[in-house]
This record gives structure tokens, sequence and C-alpha cells, in this order.
């Protein structure tokens, strides 16, 4: 019975990792890991946020109407992120500072709805609870991580600490915007060789004709295999529409329509 | 004047100094995901110039007018996600029933856009730094002409990039991430503009 909570925390930290692996919630993950504090401060807040709506969408998962579930997790979400960040901003004045504008952010983090629309909506609430800690831990330990080497190379310390002799001269480079691009791409690369599952490894199967190009694994995002859904079911309205039309044009030639029937009947 | 200039420095520091994807990293999934050929960038640049900007603008009207005189400033979030969240929905009818031709261009773009966290960080970036309805609007228009600017550009990079030989290594985003990183690099030669 225990195994199974646990498989949800290994799941959530290792082989599933959000950012890692599934390369989820891209924005917080280059923009506030500048020091290795800021990046488990985000990683911590994004944990309470996700165990909670997890936890909040599962008991209800019964009760909230199937077309309606969207907007409903997005208001779940919303309300525990405006209570983490009143909270922050009560009792950690110093990370708030630091993190800002993220912290509201972590509405639209994709992690969070991404978990609540692929986990927490289908399974009971204790298995929900042990998913959010597994992928919050996940993203922390991701976020820490990243953090830690952008903090090491570009400003010689970590968590605060001196650890490069004073000899080291930091490439301020890498705390700064360009940064993020740089170290993210060094982890995909490794990843690349060393032929790791992760969402930008996988060999692209086939061409859609979506406008978006329509390959979610592409596409950092699980919001965008909801979008996919939509997208499709319009074009297959479109489809019909045309389909429609061009059946009452054949119909307008009462010959055609006549040779159409002659037809069906042989 | 004075007003005119201030507006010109908004609109360019939002748009070229302050980059959204480039330096604040909003709107980061679109700008890697849509960018494959440029026309499609294009159309999603557009789109987000008109979301950011018709969004901003309700939202500054909702907390200037409605919010903090009831004193519900601290429901910014949950407001301002849910008007976005309304507002796409009511662009796309709009834009299908009034402007087909509109429509048929950015339809397909909308419900990309709910996600968009760059949507949702505007109006709120409008709300901290205290700005009324006119600089929002001059702001929301320069932050989402910054995001067109990049994504086009991006979309320019790697049409070419696609003919070049590659290590393996670095195929697919690892040089995707690495030419971002070039590009903000570039970004950051803005900075001394303002």
């Amino acid at each position: 019975m225990m195994n199974k909570y646990v498989e949800r925390l290994y799941n959530g930290i290792i082989k599933e990792n959000p950012t890692l692996v599934l390369m989820l919630g891209m924005c917080p993950t280059l923009a506030v890991t500048t020091s290795g504090s800021n990046g488990l401060g985000m990683g911590l807040s994004t944990t309470a946020v996700l165990v909670m709506s997890n936890l909040m969408i599962s008991a209800l998962r019964k009760i909230i109407p199937d077309k309606v579930r969207m907007p409903a997790f997005i208001v779940i979400v919303a309300s525990f992120v405006t209570i983490v960040d009143l909270l922050i901003q009560g009792f950690l004045p110093a990370l708030n500072d630091s993190l800002g504008i993220y912290i509201p952010l972590i509405v639209v983090n994709c992690i969070i709805l991404g978990r609540a629309e692929a986990y927490a909506s289908k399974n009971p609430v204790g298995l929900s609870i042990f998913d959010g800690i597994g992928m919050g831990l996940g993203f922390t330990a991701a976020l820490t991580i990243l953090g830690t080497i952008r903090e090491l190379i570009g400003a010689g310390t970590v968590f605060g600490f001196q650890v490069m002799p004073d000899a080291y001269e930091p490439f301020s480079i890498f705390i700064m915007a360009p940064g993020a691009f740089f170290v993210l791409a060094i982890l995909t690369g490794i990843q690349n060789k060393l032929k790791l599952k992760s969402a930008t490894n996988v060999e692209k199967k086939e061409e859609s004709t979506l406008a978006c190009g329509g390959n979610c694994s592409d596409c950092i995002g699980t919001a965008c295999a909801a979008n996919r859904a939509l997208l499709q079911m319009e074009k297959e309205d479109a489809k019909a529409v045309q389909g429609e039309a061009l059946a009452k044009r054949i119909n307008a030639f009462p010959e055609n329509a006549a040779s159409k029937e002659g037809s069906e009947k042989k | 004047m004075s007003t005119v200039k201030e507006f010109i420095l908004l609109f360019v520091g939002a748009a070229f100094v302050n980059n959204v994807v480039l330096s604040q990293f909003l709107g980061i999934c679109p700008f890697l995901g849509v960018s494959r050929k440029t026309n499609t960038a294009v159309g999603m640049g557009t789109a987000v110039i008109f979301v950011v900007t018709a969004s901003s603008a309700v939202a500054s009207l909702l907390h200037n007018y409605v919010l903090v005189p009831a004193g519900l400033a601290y429901m910014d979030t949950i407001v301002f996600i849910a008007v976005i969240a309304a507002l796409v929905q009511l662009v796309e009818m709009i834009l299908k029933k009034f402007i087909p031709s509109l429509y048929k261009a950015l339809g397909v773009y909308l419900p990309l856009i709910t996600t968009n966290c760059c949507v949702l960080g505007v109006a709120l970036i409008n709300v901290t730094k205290e700005y009324d309805l006119g600089r929002s609007v001059i702001n929301a228009l320069g932050t989402s002409a910054g995001f067109c600017v990049a994504i086009v550009l991006l979309a320019g990079i790697r049409e070419r990039i696609e003919g070049n030989e590659i290590p393996h290594t670095m195929k697919g985003s690892p040089i995707l991430l690495v030419t971002a990183g070039l590009m903000a690099i570039a970004f950051c030669g803005f900075a001394g503009l303002i």
C-alpha cells in the first residue's frame, strides 16, 4: 500500500522530473534561478501551491462538471497562489523582493494545471497529495541545481557563501538573462548526448498540419495538449462546413444531383 | 509635450530595454514553441499584441476603479486571470462574427494565448508600478511589440539553422536555447538606450 505513495514521490523527483524531463514551467525556471536560494524559495512556494491545489481538485473531482473544469481549476489555483503570496509578503519580505512578480505568476505555471488535468482530477486525494509533493520537490531540486550552478559561475558563491578563491573573476553574464539560456542549453545538451529521456529528446514522428506545429513534445507545456484537442476540433468543424457547402453546390445542379442519385442506386 | 516624450520612453523601454521574453522570461513557452516558421511567428506575435493590450486595459480599469476603491486589491491575481480567460473567449467570438478576415489570420493562436504568462505578467506589472490607464495601455503595447519582434527574429534565425550541420548533441532544443541566449546578449545592448 505504502509503495504506491513512494512510487509517486520517485516519479515526481526522478522519473518524470517536471523541469528536466517534461520541460514544463520554463518561465520561472529561467527567470528566478539567479541564485541557489532564489531557486529554492520559488520551488518551495510552487510545491506548497501544487500540494494544496492537487488536494482540493482531487477532493472536488466528482463535483466539478467536465465542461467547466479548466476555469474551475484556474480559480482554485489562483486562490491558493494568493494565499501563498500574502504569506510570503508577510513573513519572508526578502524572498518577496527577489521573486517579485513571479510569485503571482505561479498561477500560469504549466506544471500546476498540468498535474491537475493529468493526475489530480482522476485520482484519490492521498495519492494526489503525494503526486504534488513529488512533482514539487522535483521542481525544487531542478531549480536549486540550476540556481546553484549560475550563482557559482556568475558570482563565485553558493547560497551566499564565498566558495571560489578571491582570484576568481566571476562570469557575471551567468547571473544575467543570457546565462539562463546557456545553462539550460548545456543541461539539455548533456541529456541529448547521454540519450536520457526528455521531452526535447523525442524524435519527431509526424508532421502535423496544425498551425502551432502540433507537436506537443516540441512545444513546452501540457496546456498545449488541451489546446491541440481544441484546434483539432475546430479543424474538423471547418471541414464539415466545407463538405456541406460542396454538397449544396452539387445539389444546386439538378443533373449532377440526378447522376449522383443514379450512381447511388447502382 | 512632456507626456508624449514620457510615453515614447515607456514604449521603447518596454519593447527593447526590458524585452519581455529575453530579459524578463515571460512567455517562453510560445517563444520556443511557435517560432518554427516566420509566418506563424508573425501570426502569434500579432495575436499577442491584440490580447495583451486589450486585457491590460480591462485589468487596469478594474484595478483602479473597482478593486482598489472596494479595498480588494489582494484579489488582483484571481480577478485578472478570470478576466483574461473570459476576454480571450470574447475576442474570439467578436472576431469570428464581425471581422472574419482577422479571425482567419489570428483565430488559431487565440486559444494558445490564455496560458501565455506574459498576458497576466503585463497586467500585474502595470499594477505594481501603479500605472494609470494610458500608461498601462502604452506599456502593454510596448511589451507585446517587443514579444512580436523577438519571436519573429527567432523564427527567422531558426529557418536558417534548419539547413545547417549541427553536432548531434546540440540538435533540437540546445541549439534553440543557445540562439535565444545570443539574442538575449544582443538585447542587453539596448540597456544604455534610455
